[in-house]
């Protein structure tokens, strides 16, 4: 199980966490990041408009050769994008797991802001754990 | 998997995956900051109901992320879907009560939550100044709670009490009436 990157997304699109789970991943510059998570927004959106059959969801898999990249959204609007080699399993269930320590460890956080940036060193320590523990 | 009800859902977060804190830490905590704020508002009491929905409010938009990670719950597809849910589920994991749901108006907008068991006001008496009987909302932290929370999930809802029987109600009656759904800020996919 390697797992490679996580992003969060407000729902404005904005990029509030990022983070690289293994050594020696190739970096982007901090703009490309945000332009890499504006992109997906808007693709996500783009993929739900056009589905011939209403109310689809936007994009929940994406499936190259080298990666795989999961999203999940919350009914309140933000997104969990989980990176990962190809053949990862169970994607769903470790966004899942992850959305409960960000509401754990981010908004029960009374001094962190709604759709701010995430810097909460509590986050970041069981985000990491729980990762390894994969 | 068998669709889960709103009760089943609230009743297995409850026993399995919440931490309990003692009870009467809730009451005294939440009545010492009631108390202060009548203090600090030098008993302007519809100060201190506005500065409770505040409060409440700011728990409220955090909170609902703790229940839709827990619960893994789906999008209401009405609103009389949300307030089972709010009972069975937001009231029942954080208070573990189930305010019985009564009234609701034609249009399916409004209903009143009635609360049998409120433990936010165990072992309170209003002052007897004449004034807070008939200005202070005790539990209104309650309200803001549920403005906040909704609005999150793109339901602007109006929450007031309107009846407590701390004021010598015969109940005690939240009114929560549905503004507006906030179409526009609807995440993009989800139905």
């Amino acid at each position: 199980m390697v797992v490679y990157s996580l992003y969060i997304l407000n729902k404005a699109a904005g990029l509030i966490y990022q983070r690289d789970f293994n050594e020696g991943l190739r970096k982007l510059s901090s703009n490309d990041y945000l332009v890499l998570s504006g992109t997906f927004h808007a693709v996500h959106a783009i993929a739900s408009r056009i589905s011939p059959v209403p109310s689809s969801s936007g994009i929940e898999v994406l499936e190259t050769e080298t990666f795989r990249l999961q999203c999940f959204q919350t009914l309140t609007g933000t997104k969990f994008l989980l990176i990962s080699e190809p053949r990862q399993q169970g994607s769903d269930a470790i966004l899942r797991r992850i959305y409960e320590l960000y509401a754990d460890y981010v908004i029960k956080n009374p001094f962190y802001q709604i759709e701010m940036p995430v810097r909460c060193d509590l986050f970041d320590r069981h985000l990491g754990a729980y990762i390894k523990s994969l | 998997m068998a669709v889960r009800t709103p009760r089943q859902i609230g009743e297995d977060v409850w026993k399995t995956r919440i931490e309990k804190v003692n009870a009467e830490l809730v009451t005294l905590t939440y009545g010492s900051v009631v108390a202060q704020l009548c203090k600090d508002f030098t008993n302007d009491y519809i100060q201190v109901n506005e500065q409770l929905d505040k409060m409440g409010y700011n728990i409220g938009i955090r909170l609902i992320e703790d229940i839709l990670a827990r619960t893994n719950s789906e999008r209401c597809r009405s609103f009389k879907d949300t307030a089972e849910m709010i009972s069975k589920v937001g009231f029942k994991i954080f208070l573990n009560i189930t305010p019985a749901i009564l009234n609701w108006s034609q249009d399916n907008k409004q209903f009143s939550l009635i609360f049998d068991d409120n433990p936010l006001s165990d072992f309170v008496e209003l002052p007897d100044d004449g004034k807070a009987i008939n200005e202070l909302w005790y539990s209104n932290i309650l309200c803001g709670v549920l403005r906040g929370a909704l609005e999150m999930v793109q339901l602007q809802v109006e929450a007031k009490f309107v009846s407590d029987v701390l004021r010598g109600d015969d109940t005690t009656e939240m009114r929560v009436t549905l503004i507006r759904v906030l179409e526009d800020e609807m995440p993009v996919g989800d139905e």
